[in-house]
């Protein structure tokens, strides 16, 4: 095992340049340490403008989110163990424009989770004193998988549509639409449908596959978005057959 | 400089401020509500929370017992009439998160399951697997997605709150995108900024708690609670300090000495049984359990690791099946951070701080003494959870009161007429201390990691588990020495565009106050109660007290500490026993 | 050096990333996507093969020979032999993504993936088999 390792960190400082440029960094080696952990080295000890977003250091809040040697990950999840002799490179996540450093903006996947509609939709609602909603175990089961995502953003940042095509919903945001629409609970199915099934829904996805590989949960996105697209083909055709059993 | 208004402003956006938030907006959706936060919402530090949330439900409960629970295990420190409008309300609370899609974990028939929990006499702990602070946390985010009334300021950094004519009227934050001071004017301010767990060095706590909300408060003149009760929690990683939910413990999992001895039957928690009886053993309260870690220590029985000591937590009896459906999450941090699998191996564990008990002082509604400011969650001192927490406690805790003060913050905005003139001025003034404060500073010396490494020193060594006079003495001095430095800070980014240095050195003179009144209070309690444990003077006293601690800001900058009785309703104090 | 940046106090350039015509090419599961993408063209080209040979058949049996004939020009069987590579990738690759697609429900639990993996490689085989036989038979 090496004493160090070349951390070679991509940095933007839209006030002095209008490109990124890389920075090399010789960071202690430690069989314990994280990405993160480097960074936080770096930033602490060696260079105090380097910015970049952080948290739990437990892989449950998303905050971190960044390419490690080209691949999208949780930097508070991936060992340098991993990576030595190195040189290790950090870079910002792919398809959202960088605005710091290793900060990426986000605006546009909330206003896509706000889209999809991600919470409960019922015609009449229980008032809590009438109690829970009853659900079994294998009920919960069909949607939890889909209900893990922790809005890292590794997905559309693997999605080479989404790079493509910026408008694309998106990995993410359908299978949150999703789990609500697999949720017993929930009665929006139809009001989601509309927005899913337009042109930069579901159907611009063609099922590459790499957010699934790279999502940290184990949300399987890709099979969401497969998955809903028999529902929405099969809406469809009802559409077309039976137009009165739609409305 | 940017001027927004709005009628009630939200500051933090996890599970209390979310909550304050749609309170706010069902109650009176005639009234413009913000939720401003330094992260995005759904990285509040709420989304670790593992465990589970307490609320009355089986057929076999009642509010009394949960009541009972909550009062003993807080050591009689807190408010009663507090604790049974929490326990009162904590089931409707929880049910409505249900409703809003919180994906509960469940009985064969579909009724909500609950699980026992450490402290607790009848199982009534509610859990969504062994996530429940982040599916809590998502299914309110998602759910205030659908509020029109509700706007946000994402990744916005309040570093000032704004008081005028004896009333806070908003808050004075920095865009962090574009680095541009901001002025927010709001007819009610609620604080839900978390808890102050990064001013020890070890704790299971994320970056973003430093106090920021209770340093704020405590600018503000509004004094801070109770801030000698730290938590911490028995089980933590040694070095991440990453948390092993209590969940382990109640699914039965055994905590063993180097001899692989249940030690804590050794300090009267009761006898050991094969299967976890409440109230005893692993599950008694966390104040006596991490307490115990460090008696064991004392003999010599814990193990020594590259990481400081620690014991082991055994949960292979529990098996494969159970642990992958009760606590999947336990066994993936784990085999990721430990490199270990628990249905195999021991799971390495030593006591990591928590939780603060103390906090912003509100009353039952959440309202400060600062009129116009309220708090809930871990950043406020109701008291609810008094010298100790229960577990899953606090989760129901940040529902029952985020909607208690949005629904009080409401209520007082609706009635308030529109701003005085001078916050411009003292808006001005904050921009400028910013910039010649910090960012078109030259030289200077110190170093913020530095600051904060001695810092933690300091805590970890007065502040700990066990404390002394001399310690804490000496202490307070030293930090004070501390702050001072801070004042010829030295940055190297000096740029707008979101300066994380920047942001780190507010947080860091959030902490260092915060930790001020953290040591004060606890040098002035001269007494041992919960999680307050002096060895200079051992035992509870009543007599002395059965008072809250309030720390306020006086002229010099240190903290002046004076006294609050506690409120007794039907609980006269009595013995805290657990195992009998 | 990077140019001089249009910079105002307060309204920061965000950077994007132009992506390269070339992105198909920086990873090689990208790359084995756009492969499994261009072999509908190769099926296409089976589908056109067989349209033309169902045309032949109805022109006659010289007509029939004729093609029959222009299938074994080198030419041809060398195409035919890359086509089919393509249509086995083509087949082996949807095949192994079917489970994600389909999630069927037994008794309240999920089958699992393996499951029906094997089944769709089962009947391939059955009815491949079946195909053989009655075209082999002389």
């Amino acid at each position: 095992m090496p004493s160090s390792v070349a951390l070679t960190v991509s940095r933007y400082r839209p006030e002095r340049e209008s490109e990124p440029t890389f920075q090399t960094y010789e960071i202690p080696f430690r069989k314990d340490w994280v990405v993160l952990d480097a960074l936080n080295h770096v930033k602490d000890s060696l260079d105090g403008s380097l910015s970049f977003r952080w948290s739990c250091r437990m892989g449950v809040c998303g905050s971190c989110g960044m390419k490690v040697n080209g691949t999208p990950k949780l930097t508070c999840a991936t060992f340098l163990a991993d990576y030595v002799p190195g040189p290790i490179r950090v870079e910002p996540l792919d398809y959202f424009p960088v605005v710091r450093d290793l900060v990426v903006d986000l605006t546009d996947f909330m206003r896509k989770l706000k889209q999809v509609k991600p919470w409960i939709i019922r015609k009449e609602e229980k008032a809590p004193g009438d109690g829970e909603y009853l659900q079994t175990p294998d009920q919960l089961d069909t949607y939890k998988q889909f209900s893990m995502c922790i809005n890292c953003m590794l997905c559309y940042s693997a999605c080479p549509i989404y790079g493509l095509e910026p408008s694309f919903i998106g990995p993410a945001a359908i299978a949150l639409a999703q789990r609500y629409n697999m949720d017993s609970r929930d009665e929006g199915a139809a009001e989601r449908l509309k927005i899913l099934s337009e042109h930069d829904g579901i159907w611009q996805c063609t099922f590459v596959g790499e957010c699934t590989k790279v999502c940290p949960k184990h949300v399987d996105p890709a099979g969401a978005i497969q998955q809903y697209k028999l529902t929405g083909a099969t809406n469809w055709v009802k559409s077309l057959l039976l137009p009165w059993s739609t409305r | 400089m940017d001027l927004f208004t709005c009628d009630v402003l939200v500051v933090g956006g996890g599970g209390a401020g979310l909550r304050a938030a749609i309170a706010v907006a069902e109650t009176h959706p005639k009234l413009r509500v913000s939720v401003i936060s330094k992260v995005y919402p759904m990285r509040s530090h709420t989304v670790s929370a593992e465990g589970g949330a307490a609320a009355v439900i089986k057929a076999e409960d009642s509010l009394d017992e949960h009541a009972y629970d909550t009062i003993s295990g807080g050591d009689w420190l807190t408010d009663q009439d507090a604790v049974e409008a929490f326990v009162r309300e904590a089931p409707e609370e929880m049910l409505r998160l249900e409703h809003w899609g919180c994906p509960w974990s469940r009985e064969p028939d579909g009724h909500i399951a609950v699980r026992p929990f450490g402290g607790m006499k009848i199982e009534r702990t509610w859990f969504a697997a062994d996530k429940t602070g982040f599916h809590l946390l998502h299914t309110l985010f998602q759910t205030t997605l659908k509020y029109q009334a509700i706007e946000r300021f994402d990744e916005f950094f309040v570093t000032k709150l704004l008081v005028d004519e004896g009333r806070c009227q908003g808050v004075v934050a920095i865009e962090l995108s574009t680095g541009q001071i901001r002025t927010i004017i709001a007819k009610a301010v609620i604080l839900c900024t978390g808890g102050c767990g990064k001013v020890f060095p070890f704790t299971t706590n994320a970056n973003i708690k430093n106090g920021d909300g209770m340093a704020l408060a405590y600018r503000a003149g509004a004094p801070l609670k109770d801030m000698e009760f730290v938590q911490y929690h028995p089980t933590g990683l040694p070095f991440t300090g990453i948390l092993i939910t209590e969940a382990a413990r109640a699914e039965g999992g055994w905590l063993l000495n180097k001899d692989g001895y249940r030690y804590l039957q050794d300090y009267d928690l009761g006898k050991p049984t094969p299967k976890p009886v409440l109230r005893s053993m692993e599950l008694g309260p966390r104040d006596r359990l991490s307490q115990c870690f460090v008696k064991e220590q004392e003999k010599g029985r814990t193990l020594e690791g590259p990481y400081g000591h620690y014991v082991h937590l055994d949960i292979r009896h529990l098996g494969e099946k159970l642990i992958d459906r009760k606590i999947p999450f336990v066994r993936e941090l784990c085999l990721k951070y430990v490199g270990i699998d628990p249905v195999k191996e021991m799971i390495p564990v030593r006591p990591v701080v928590h939780y603060m008990m103390g906090g912003i002082h509100t009353d039952i509604h959440g309202a400060t003494p600062v009129r116009g400011l309220y708090a809930a969650g871990e950043a406020a001192c109701v008291s609810i959870n008094g010298a100790n927490r229960l577990g899953s406690n606090s989760l129901t805790e940040i529902l029952v009161f985020g909607a208690r003060a949005g629904r009080a913050a409401a209520a007082f905005a609706a009635e308030q007429a529109g701003a005085s003139s001078s916050l411009a001025a003292q808006a001005g003034d904050e921009q400028r201390r910013l910039e010649e404060g910090f960012l078109r500073k030259n030289g200077g010396s110190e170093r913020i990691a530095m600051l904060r490494a001695e810092m933690h020193q300091i805590m970890e060594e007065s502040a700990g588990i066990y404390r002394t006079e001399t310690a804490l003495k000496e202490a307070t001095g030293k930090l004070k020495r501390l702050q001072e430095r801070f004042q010829d800070l030295s940055l190297d980014d000096h740029s707008h565009t979101f300066n994380t240095e920047l942001t780190a050195a507010l947080e860091l003179s959030y902490m260092l106050d915060v930790a001020q009144t953290i040591l004060h209070s606890a040098l002035e309690r001269r007494e041992s109660r919960g999680s307050h444990q002096r060895t200079d003077y051992p035992q509870r006293d009543d007599e002395r007290f059965l008072a809250h601690s309030l720390a306020y800001r006086a002229e010099d900058d240190s903290p002046r500490i004076e006294y609050r009785p506690v409120t007794i309703t039907r609980w006269p104090p009595g013995k805290r026993v657990y195992g009998r | 050096m990077s140019a001089e940046p249009h910079y105002t106090l307060y309204h920061p350039r965000w950077y994007r990333r132009r992506v390269s015509v070339w992105w198909w090419l920086q990873k090689r599961s990208y790359t084995g996507f756009v492969l499994r993408e261009l072999t509908s063209i190769f099926v296409a080209f089976f589908a056109v093969v067989y349209l033309w040979q169902l045309r032949a058949l109805t022109q006659g049996p010289e007509a029939y020979e004729q093609f029959l004939a222009r299938l074994a020009t080198p030419l041809f069987l060398a195409l035919d032999t890359v086509a089919f590579l393509f249509v086995l990738f083509h087949a082996i690759t949807w095949f192994n993504l079917t489970p994600k697609a389909m999630v069927v429900r037994w008794r309240g639990k999920r089958v699992p993936d393996w499951l029906i993996l094997g089944l769709n490689y089962a009947a391939w085989l059955v009815l491949s088999g079946a195909v053989a036989f009655v075209l082999l038979r002389e």
